[in-house]
């Protein structure tokens, strides 16, 4: 069953691979239309649907076998969680597809889907027992709206970037292109991040360190990369590793930081690359290909998006959590990191819902916003779970 | 105040931007702009109109929809700010929070405890911005809905020209005399028939579709509004307790917060781990290194008193409750709620000695001491005796290097015994505790030879009463009964009029406006009308051409 | 209209800034411990080392002296001798001192009277039932009852001699 469930979870992965290809030769294909006749581009698109409703099932495949398997939801550790806010993403854009026909939308969101489930599986992937805090049905109940809503927040988020590559003048260096780019650069430090991971993985690359740690105790770290940053007073015992070019003080996890480091020298290396292969900035070269698109179309499906996906998280990350959190620990909110970014999130899609009634927050400022608020997101999922730990510390 | 009247003959509020009836812009430099700002149907919201008195300018702050999204983002930029380092209670509950900062996060640190946001949640300016919330939550709906509720319900079908034009969603079409009377019927039916209502006057007429959708937000805000005044209902006497309570296995204490009211006993402390061989988790097991909990569970019986009786007078103790509690289940009597919070493993409870001879190694006899309450002097028989001297559970050499214990918790047990035997009538002291005995008085001829020791488990149980439950519980469900009204329906509106010999069509929704336009094309569908422009997106086009050609050139 | 909204705005103002105001007072100002200066003294009774049953409302007429202690608080420690040094003189003018022990082995407490001496009387709260009525945390805590069973102040903390004087004499009948 095991196995069973981790294949069908690479079907569905490269399914997500094939309807984002599709998507992109349906988006970009537009040109061609006009000298090959008036089908293939609404073709093109149909077909990546029907991939990514097809990705869609494998993945709840995925996901239930697992569930048999474990004999609880497979939401209880960062594996678990993460892929299934990317299958939560890939569900939302199939419904929000269904309003809106949007190719382009496609092409931004599965993409992403397969970043945050390829970032998932460097996570431990057994099968966890659960604590007995985690014994509950509302942790079934409350992962999996919180996930939902997520996802289709993300939604927005990828609509507000088609927007952002539509309207930018990118020909200029302005503070709105540096941001974009560095928007870009974040996604390539993802990528850059998973495939460093997964060559390493492979290698099955471990170096370990003697340490003192923040309370003076000597100790032992463990790194799945080349230590370019060593632990505080770090003396290297496994044989034929790199050494350290410095040591981080006590109260920084160093291989955590090392990580950190890894990932943004890849994925400046991939992103200079890239600026070099294509002459321009990426939000330049994307733009040539979204013409057809009209920002005020994407900009109300994003808008849609956040107004669908607002309720879910709401239900789900506030008032589930809050039920869930009256039974286990006996008071509904505690002010535990992950409750409050719960809040910061929720209390951020308010003032972008309230903003919207504004003049002169629509357009442009929203699709911003909706970057901003996927930020949040992905903050309280990745950074408050592993390194502000709480109560819904999983690792 | 004064009344502004329309041409159409509506006396409208001062301060009013359309006519509630007919829709005719009414302030001069309205007239300018190319599309009318529909929000609150530009009606006068009431806050604007009087600020004369001190009560109105307080008013007519809270009612700003700006100062509402100002105070959302503080509440959020304060409520990050309280999780870059933990709060006070999530700190080691040993240590002392003014060195404990310091000293985990350096000069940070320090600062974040001076300022006390340590403390942040509980803090008089976070708990101030959260009642500004629902101060701005309760005025900013009022000054709302009331005037909205009054534009909706007086709107009228035919609507001025100017309305109609400066619409987003408009078009006209020139069909014959002869069709208009067929295709406004085709029209019609074919908006009723998606769920539109329609009204007419006048040979014109109004579809509306998911008017209710208008009071999602003001609903939310009642619920959110319920669950703040829930949240506050807290801080009143009697509402809310909030306690917790140790207790041994066997024993049997007085609730804490019901007066002397229950009593609860612990029969059993149960730690249950997953087995590391499991055929699904011993992998994950493995990989954590350290066993895995599977449970945490004390049977508890509940009693209750029922004479009521003088307090420290036991009286009667009646059984009204048992239950296994364990982590997500708790037990439940008369609105108080029992929950495993925390335990501890193999509290010391007895510890059993004999007495012996250094020197031929012959004991004599046992005793088992109870460690809460141990006898004065223990007979061995056969002339042999041990008296207790002194006992002290939690021994420590205090400052002035006297015994002294440090709590009532046998966590560190030492004896001062005096044995008394045939041979020594005059009794030897020894000094015993873990692992030590020591002859304080000088050599002994007999010694205290540690037999046994039994522990068992102490469970923490949480006590809490909360009156304000269902008044959250309400809040929570009014909130989100108002978050799906507002969030999953629209207020659509189309109206086709017949101008000039035009047929004019203009839409207006709250949003998704490309689901308005495919509505009215799916009306329209088989007559020979145009289908109505989106006239920001006209624009849009109009702006993006130029831009267009240049990028070409280039 | 002008003058009757003015009314309306007041008034939901005002609703709202008392609800407000309450609920800060009660969270950051207002005394919320079980036992406070004012209240009426709950009744109780214990049994005191020598057997001998103490019910506080047999002593309606005297005032009481309250303390609640521990051999393993320091300042409990020290404030005994003091108040067995005052025990006598303030007996014959009406004023009763209890110590109330939270719940430690009879031995310990036994013998910790022998060494200090001590003769006012002492009772060990077993099942810690008068200590959660009064709603002790910290030790000691000393509550003073006057004769009309009222409580007249409540002290948490180590007392100086000089305090226990005042405190006894704040209770002494008939002032």
């Amino acid at each position: 069953m095991a196995a069973l469930s981790g294949n069908l979870l690479y079907v569905a992965f490269f399914l997500y691979l094939a309807a984002t290809i599709t998507f992109a030769v349906s988006v970009t294909g537009r040109k061609w239309r006009d000298k090959a006749g008036e089908m293939t581009g609404n073709k093109w698109g149909f077909i990546g649907y029907l991939l990514s409703v097809a990705a869609s099932l494998f993945a709840i495949g995925y996901f239930i076998t697992r569930w048999v398997h474990a004999g609880h939801a497979p939401v209880s550790n960062m594996f678990e969680y993460m892929t299934f806010l990317g299958i939560a993403i890939g569900l939302a854009f199939n419904v929000i597809y269904a309003i809106y026909r949007s190719n382009v939308l496609g092409m931004f969101t599965l993409p992403i889907v397969m970043l945050i489930v390829a970032y998932a599986s460097l996570f431990p992937r057994e099968v966890e027992p659960l604590i007995p805090a985690l014994q509950s049905s509302w942790l079934t109940i409350h992962v999996i709206t919180v996930a939902l809503g997520q996802g289709v927040l993300s939604i927005g988020m990828a609509a507000g970037l088609v927007y952002l590559v539509r309207t930018l003048d990118f020909t200029k260096a302005n503070k709105r292109t540096r941001a974009f780019e560095f928007v870009m650069y974040s996604l390539i430090s993802l990528v850059g991040f998973i495939l460093i991971g997964y060559l390493f993985n492979a290698m099955n690359y471990e170096a370990t360190f003697n340490y003192v740690n923040e309370q003076d105790v000597e100790t032992q770290m463990e790194y799945n990369l080349p230590p370019l940053v060593g632990p505080n007073e770090g003396e290297l015992i496994t044989e034929n590793r790199m050494e350290p070019f410095f040591n981080a003080p006590a109260i920084i996890r160093s291989n955590d930081l090392n990580t950190v480091i890894w990932s943004l020298i890849s994925g400046l290396i991939l992103y200079v690359a890239l600026r070099l292969i294509l002459r321009k900035r990426i939000g330049g070269a994307i733009q040539p290909l979204l013409k057809g698109v009209s920002p005020q179309a994407v900009d109300e499906v994003s808008y849609r998006a956040i107004a669908i996906g607002f309720p879910i998280f709401a239900l789900g990350g506030l008032i589930f959590a809050m039920i869930w959190a009256q039974i286990a620990w006996s008071r509904f909110w505690g002010w535990d990191p992950k409750e409050v970014w719960a809040l910061v999130t929720f209390l951020f899609y308010a003032a972008y819902l309230h903003l919207r009634l504004s003049r002169g927050w629509q357009g442009e400022r929203s699709a911003w916003l909706c970057v901003i608020g996927f930020a949040i997101i992905m903050f309280n999922l990745v950074f408050v779970n592993l390194v502000i730990a709480g109560l819904h510390s999983y690792a | 105040m004064k009344k502004v009247t329309c041409e159409c003959g509506h006396k409208n509020p001062h301060g009013t931007e359309i006519c509630e009836s007919c829709g005719k812009p009414i302030e001069e430099n309205l007239e300018q702009k190319k599309l009318l700002d529909m929000r609150y149907e530009g009606v006068a919201r009431r806050s604007q109109t009087y600020t004369t008195t001190i009560i109105d300018k307080i008013w007519m702050f809270f009612s700003s929809v700006k100062v509402g999204i100002w105070l959302i983002v503080l509440t959020l930029l304060a409520s990050a700010l309280g999780t870059l380092f933990p709060q006070e209670m999530y700190i080691p509950p040993t240590a002392n929070p003014s060195i404990y900062y310091a000293e985990e996060y350096g000069y940070l640190g320090e600062i974040y405890y001076l300022l006390g946001l340590h403390n942040l949640y509980s803090s008089w300016w976070y708990m101030l911005l959260v009642a500004g919330l629902g101060v701005s939550l309760i005025i900013a709906s009022l000054d709302r809905v009331v005037p909205l509720h009054r534009a909706l319900k007086t709107q009228r079908v035919t609507r001025h020209t100017n309305f109609m034009k400066r619409q987003r969603v408009f078009g006209t079409s020139s069909i014959s005399q002869e069709e208009v009377d067929s295709t406004f019927s085709k029209v019609r039916e074919r908006l009723e028939a998606n769920k539109y209502k329609i009204s007419e006057e006048n040979g014109n007429f109004v579809a509306e579709k998911g008017r209710f959708a208008r009071w999602g937000p003001y609903v939310n805000h009642i619920g959110l509004i319920l669950f703040l005044i829930g949240c506050m209902l807290r801080y009143f006497p009697g509402m809310y307790i909030d306690e917790h309570v140790w207790i041994r296995e066997g024993d049997q204490v007085v609730v804490p917060g019901t007066d002397g009211q229950y009593y609860i006993a612990n029969d059993r402390f149960l730690l249950e781990f997953y087995d590391e061989n499991d055929e699904i988790f011993g992998e994950a097991i493995e990989r954590s290194g350290s066993p895995v909990v599977k449970n945490f569970q004390t049977d508890a019986r509940l009693y209750e008193r029922t004479d009521a009786d003088t307090v420290g007078d036991l009286g009667e103790l009646v059984e009204v409750a048992e239950h296994p509690i364990r982590v997500n289940f708790p037990m439940s009597h008369d609105g108080f709620n029992f929950y495993q919070l925390d335990y501890k493993l193999n509290e010391l409870k007895t510890m059993s000695f004999t007495l012996e001879n250094k020197e031929t190694g012959d004991t004599f006899g046992r005793m088992d001491i109870d460690l809460y309450d141990p006898e004065p002097s223990y007979d061995l028989g056969d002339g042999h005796e041990v008296i207790i001297r002194d006992y002290f559970p939690d021994y420590f050499l205090n400052n002035d290097d006297v015994p002294s214990t440090r709590s009532k918790i046998p966590d560190n047990p030492v004896f001062i015994f005096e044995m008394i035997t045939p041979e020594t009538p005059e009794g030897e002291v020894s000094f015993v505790g873990i692992r030590q005995n020591l002859e304080p008085l000088g050599e002994n001829d007999y010694k205290m030879t540690f037999v046994d020791v039994e522990t068992n488990n102490v469970t923490a149980l949480g006590v809490r009463k909360d009156r304000t439950l269902p008044i959250l519980i309400a809040g929570g469900v009014i909130f989100m009964i108002g978050l799906i009204q507002g969030s999953y329906w629209a207020h659509r509106r189309i109206w086709v009029q017949r101008i000039s010999g035009d047929v004019w069509i203009a839409g207006h929704t709250n949003k998704n406006w490309l689901t308005l336009r495919k509505d009215i094309d799916e009306a329209i569908k088989e007559t020979n009308l145009k289908s109505p422009l989106d006239q920001v997106e006209e624009k849009e086009k109009e702006v993006e051409v130029p831009n267009q050609t240049n990028k070409n050139e280039d | 209209m002008k003058r009757s909204r003015l009314i309306m705005r007041t008034s939901i103002l005002a609703v709202i800034a008392i609800a407000l105001a309450y609920t800060f007072y009660s969270n950051f100002i207002a005394d919320r411990s079980v036992a406070r200066a004012g209240n009426d003294a709950v009744n109780f009774a214990l049994q005191d080392l020598e057997g001998e049953r103490f019910e506080l409302e047999e002593y309606r007429g005297q005032g009481v002296f309250l303390n609640f202690w521990g051999t393993y608080c320091p300042p409990c420690v020290k404030e005994m001798p003091i108040m067995e040094d005052l025990y006598e003189e303030y007996k014959e003018q009406g004023v009763e001192i209890m110590a109330v022990n939270v719940n430690e082995p009879e031995l310990t407490v036994n013998q910790f009277v022998n060494r200090l001496n001590l003769t006012f009387p002492i009772a060990i709260d077993k099942g810690m039932r008068v200590s959660d009525a009064y709603g002790i945390s910290p030790l000691p805590t000393t509550i003073l009852i006057d004769e009309h069973g009222e409580i007249v102040k409540v002290h948490t903390g180590g007392m100086t001699e000089g305090q226990v004087k005042e405190f006894l004499e704040m209770i002494k009948p008939g002032t």
